[in-house]
Formats: structure tokens, C-alpha cells, sequence
């Protein structure tokens, strides 16, 4: 074997051991971000009182207890919790898909004094810490009587129907990339402003609205805070709040407990496997932009 | 016609208009107002001047404890995350088989959050029966007792944070991929080896990419609650009296909005400085592929 054959196959065999080695770091890194802390909280979800607290512990509790599930189901109403925290999060996502979308085609395609201006005004809102209009937001709300009807939801639910900077500036972004000549196709047509919205622009902005869609979802599913500071009536409960009062009824069942967080959880993770391909791009594509 | 299509863009945005001058606007600047007075929801408006400023910076061991830990805990998480972040994108972006599904499994985190996140970290990380505190005792080492040890508490929620790693990776992930491959051929060329391409090309030319990542992870620290409402509530010892957790307890379990509205008012202009001082520090040393090309 000549010398250059040597050196390509060992180069060959060097880069063989380079995958393998990035693969076990990568496989390691799965289990112990993954694997173990959901295998743990499904393996204590289906244990027995009694097997939480053994030692040593039980990996493998058999019989497996699912009626640990139907369990917390009738200590807490979780899926009443849940069909509220849904209405939430429907009424979000149709509020805001449909104000970032209309405000989104008007930046970027119409003209009008000021647009420059208030785009830029736009992008600063941006740099609020959205923290700081917590405590305004109430007192506005307080005054004027938007926290008592509805049981508290009109906080949670009202702001959606008016934008976001954040959606409508990865909108407006997508629709620029947009070639005008469609418009104006459809304007000889005789289509008006909003025609051409309906019919050419809001079907090529499926993949933008997805995204938001997506993102307003998890986000108002997982939302903890302002719930907890709107919504006092026990039966109007989003899951999180539900999740709260699980962990002061349950003490130490952590079995139940964990039964119903894996119960809350499971949404998310089948919209995020449903959806990744195009959030995880969406969500780079912001990064690097911003 | 163009006197239509500007009423038209006018009413097109009006939403936005609209809610930013009611839900933004007029909240900030009400808010000024109200960090003047001493307002506790049941009593009426009382214009107190910069009493309640005064007050907190000079005499609220609450406040000057939430300043401290919120602090600690950026000292600690964003070189961490950072490093790690980083790391895991470098890894993610060798050519390697199922790459992508790799991506995809360490995102997951990163679009979890919320109270059931907390309760499983805080069963996890349990000091008698947690499974990091079992499979510590089988290496022979006694865990900490985590969220329930006010020298520990802290690194807890840290902990937590890098469970998110994932989140930062991906953005990582396509900056790396935005790097031009004739870079690392030039490179090669010039003899330049693994270590020597990765400092010499790869870090420079995604130093964008971190920058925006610093300006994220410092707001976000600002925003860390439902960890320390349920699990914490801000103790052992204080020890996790985050700011955001000891303005929420101020405004809406105190009913001190006043004073809320000034504590409010603190930490957006301590936001706004540090993000000033990172993009006015941004010249030394985040390299924008363009500046080459003038």
C-alpha cells in the first residue's frame, strides 16, 4: 500500500470515529435531557403510594397504576380546566392571526403617511420588557371595568384582537418577499385592497400564520401568571391554575401529581411534533433577524 | 387613488394603532404616574412625589435581595448557557446521520414551560426520593438538598434553565449554518486545523448571532415566576427572590401597586441600560460579515 493510501484511508477511518463519537455525546445528552427526567415523571405517574417513597426505588412499577389517571381526573376537573384554557386559546389565536395578518399586509404593500414612523414606533415597542405594563394593564382593566364580566377573561383574551408587534414585523417580513406582481395581476382584475388580501395574499401567508398560530398556542397554554391574576372563579380555572391548586390538594402524592402534569403536558408535545418542521425553522430565521 | 390607498393602509392598521396607544401607550406612561403615588387598590390615588423610589433604594432589603439574586442567577446562567448552547449547535452541525431528529428532540424543552414543568422539576430534583439524587448515590455522592437549600436554591433554577439549552442550540444552529463553506476551504488551505477553524472563522462570523442571544437571556432572567411561585415561593433564606416573583407578591398579594408601579419602573430602566451597554460594547467585538465587504 502506497503512502497516500495510507493517509486517505486513515483520514477515511478518522472521520468514521469523529461521527460515532458525536453521535454517543449527542445519544448521552438525549437521554439525560430527555429520557430521564419524562421517564421518571411517567414511572412515578403509574406507581402506588407506597412505591413513591420505597428505597430502593422502583424502576419498574408492575402492575402499571393508570388508574392513578381517572384518579386525579375526578379530584380536580382538569378537563373542564382544559376546555377553558382551549376557548383561551382558540379566541387568542383567532385574534391574533387575524390582526397581525391585516396590520402585516398594510406595512408592507400599502402606502400611507407615517408608515415609516409607525413601523419604526412598531419595532420599539419591542424593547418594552412586557413585565413593566403589568401592573398599568390592571389598574387600565380595573378602571374600566373589563375584570369582573366574563369571570376574568377579557384580560386574557381582549389584547390579541389588536396585533403584536412581534408576529406582525415576521409577517410583514414574509409578505415582502412576496412578489408584487401578483397584486397587481389581480388589481387590473379589478380586485379591491382587500380582494387582493383575501384572494392572493392570504393563501401564499398559510406557512406565517401556521407559526403564529402555533406559538400563540403553546404560549397561552402554558401561561401562568395572568391568569393567575385575572381569573378568581374556581370553574373558570385554566389548566395551569388547575395544576396549582393539584399540587396544594395531592401534598405528597406525587403520582398524582405527576399524572397530571404528563396530562398537561401531552398537547404540546404532539403540536410540537405535528409542527416542528416549520416553528423550529420559523424560530431560527427570527433569531438570526433580530 | 392615493389618497385611497392611504385611508385604506390608516384603517388596515388600525388595530395595531389602536391597541398600542390603549394597551401600551397609556399603560406606560399611567404607569410613571402611578409609581408617583401610594395606591393599594382599596384606597384612592395619593401623590406622593418619589417617595416610594426613595424608599426602595434606600431602605427595602426585599428589593436590594431580588436585585442580588436576579443578578447571581444571570452571572451564572449565561455563561452556561451560553457555553453549552454553542456546544450543542457545534455538535448538531456535523455531518452526522439524524441530525435533524436530534434538533428536533432537544427543542422540546424549550416549548414547554408553565406549572407542570415546575412540578416536574421540583419531584426530579426531590432531596430524599428525585431520580438525580438516586442516581447520585449509586456514583457513591450525596445530592444537595436543591430548591429546599438556600446555598443550593438558586443552582436549582439554573439547572432548570440549561434543561432548555435546546431553545438557544437551534438559533446557534442556523447561524452556524449561514457560515459560507468556501471560509472553512480557504482556511483549510491555509493549513488551519480544527480548533484553529472554529476560533479563527467560526466564532467570529456568529458573534451576531450570540449578541442577540445575550440581549434574550438577560430580559429573560428578568422574567423568571412560575419556577419560584410554585415550587420556591421565593425562599429558603430568600434565596430565590427573583425580581419579577417580588414585584407580583408586592402588587397583587401586598396590593401596594404604587410602589409596584416604581419597582416596575427600576428594573425596565436597569433592562434598558444593560441592553444599551451590550449593543453600544457590540462594536468591540461582534464582527458583522458586511463590515468586511465595504
Amino acid at each position: 500500500m502506497s503512502l497516500s493510501q495510507t493517509i486517505r484511508t486513515s483520514k477515511k477511518w478518522n472521520e468514521r470515529l469523529n461521527v460515532a463519537g458525536t453521535m454517543l455525546i449527542l445519544l448521552i445528552l438525549a437521554v439525560v435531557i430527555i429520557g430521564i427526567p419524562f421517564g421518571w415523571m411517567l414511572i412515578t405517574s403509574l406507581k402506588t403510594r407506597v412505591q413513591i417513597f420505597a428505597w430502593p426505588p422502583v424502576l419498574l412499577p408492575w402492575p402499571p397504576h393508570w388508574e392513578n389517571y381517572s384518579e386525579t381526573l375526578t379530584a380536580i376537573p382538569l378537563i373542564r380546566f382544559a376546555a377553558n384554557t382551549l376557548l383561551i386559546c382558540g379566541l387568542n389565536i383567532i385574534g391574533r392571526v387575524m390582526s397581525c395578518t391585516v396590520v402585516a399586509y398594510s406595512f408592507a404593500r400599502l402606502r400611507f403617511p407615517g408608515r415609516n414612523f409607525l413601523f419604526m414606533v412598531l419595532l420599539s415597542t419591542l424593547m418594552i420588557p412586557s413585565q413593566m405594563l403589568l401592573i398599568p394593564r390592571f389598574a387600565l382593566y380595573k378602571t374600566i371595568g373589563l375584570v369582573e364580566p366574563f369571570d376574568g377573561y377579557l384580560p386574557l383574551v381582549l389584547p390579541a384582537f389588536f396585533g403584536d408587534a412581534f408576529f406582525i414585523f415576521l409577517m410583514r417580513q414574509y409578505i415582502m418577499t412576496l412578489p408584487r406582481e401578483l397584486d397587481e395581476a389581480a388589481r387590473i382584475d379589478g380586485a379591491s385592497t382587500w380582494g387582493v388580501l383575501w384572494r392572493i395574499i392570504l393563501p401564499l401567508c398559510k406557512p406565517s400564520m401556521f407559526v403564529i398560530a402555533v406559538l400563540t398556542f403553546l404560549w397561552t397554554w402554558n401561561e401562568f401568571m395572568h391568569p393567575l391574576i385575572y381569573i378568581t372563579k374556581f370553574d373558570s380555572y385554566t389548566l395551569q391554575l388547575g395544576l396549582n391548586m393539584l399540587k396544594g390538594r395531592f401534598n405528597v402524592q406525587w403520582n398524582l401529581i405527576m399524572a397530571g402534569s404528563i396530562m398537561a403536558m401531552v398537547p404540546c408535545v404532539i403540536l410540537y411534533f405535528l409542527a416542528q418542521k416549520q416553528l423550529v425553522g420559523g424560530i431560527a430565521s427570527v433569531g438570526l433577524k433580530g | 387613488m392615493a389618497r385611497r390607498e392611504a385611508i385604506e393602509g390608516l384603517i388596515g392598521i388600525s388595530p395595531w394603532l389602536i391597541g398600542f396607544c390603549a394597551f401600551t401607550l397609556g399603560p406606560f406612561i399611567a404607569s410613571i404616574a402611578l409609581s408617583l403615588t401610594d395606591w393599594r387598590i382599596t384606597t384612592g390615588f395619593k401623590f406622593i412625589g418619589l417617595k416610594n423610589y426613595i424608599t426602595i433604594l434606600t431602605d427595602d432589603p426585599n428589593f436590594v435581595q431580588s436585585i442580588k439574586v436576579t443578578f447571581n442567577y444571570v452571572a451564572l446562567a449565561l455563561p452556561l448557557g451560553l457555553l453549552g448552547g454553542l456546544g450543542l449547535s457545534l455538535l448538531l452541525n456535523q455531518k452526522i446521520p439524524g441530525a435533524r431528529t436530534f434538533a428536533t428532540i432537544f427543542y422540546l424543552p424549550a416549548v414547554l414551560s408553565g406549572v407542570s414543568v415546575a412540578l416536574m422539576w421540583m419531584w426530579l430534583l426531590n432531596p430524599d426520593y428525585g431520580v438525580v439524587n438516586t442516581m447520585l448515590s449509586w456514583i457513591g455522592i450525596e445530592g444537595p438538598n436543591w430548591f429546599w437549600d438556600p446555598d443550593w436554591a438558586l443552582a436549582s433554577v439554573v439547572l432548570m434553565s440549561l434543561w432548555r439549552l435546546g431553545g438557544s442550540a437551534i438559533i446557534y444552529l442556523a447561524g452556524l449554518q449561514n457560515i459560507p463553506p468556501q471560509l472553512y476551504e480557504a482556511a483549510e488551505i491555509d493549513g488551519a486545523g480544527r480548533w484553529s477553524k472554529l476560533i479563527n472563522v467560526t466564532l467570529p462570523l456568529l458573534t451576531p448571532t450570540i449578541f442577540f442571544q445575550l440581549v434574550m437571556e438577560l430580559i429573560e432572567a428578568f422574567q423568571v415566576f412560575t419556577v419560584v411561585y410554585i415550587i420556591t415561593d421565593g425562599g429558603p433564606m430568600r434565596s430565590t427572590l427573583f425580581y419579577l416573583f417580588y414585584m407580583f407578591r408586592t402588587a397583587f398579594e401586598d396590593f401596594e401597586m404604587g410602589y409596584a408601579s416604581a419597582l416596575a419602573w427600576i428594573m425596565g430602566i436597569i433592562i434598558l441600560t444593560f441592553t444599551a451597554l451590550v449593543f453600544k460594547s457590540s462594536p468591540m467585538w461582534v464582527f458583522y460579515e458586511s463590515d468586511v465587504k465595504q
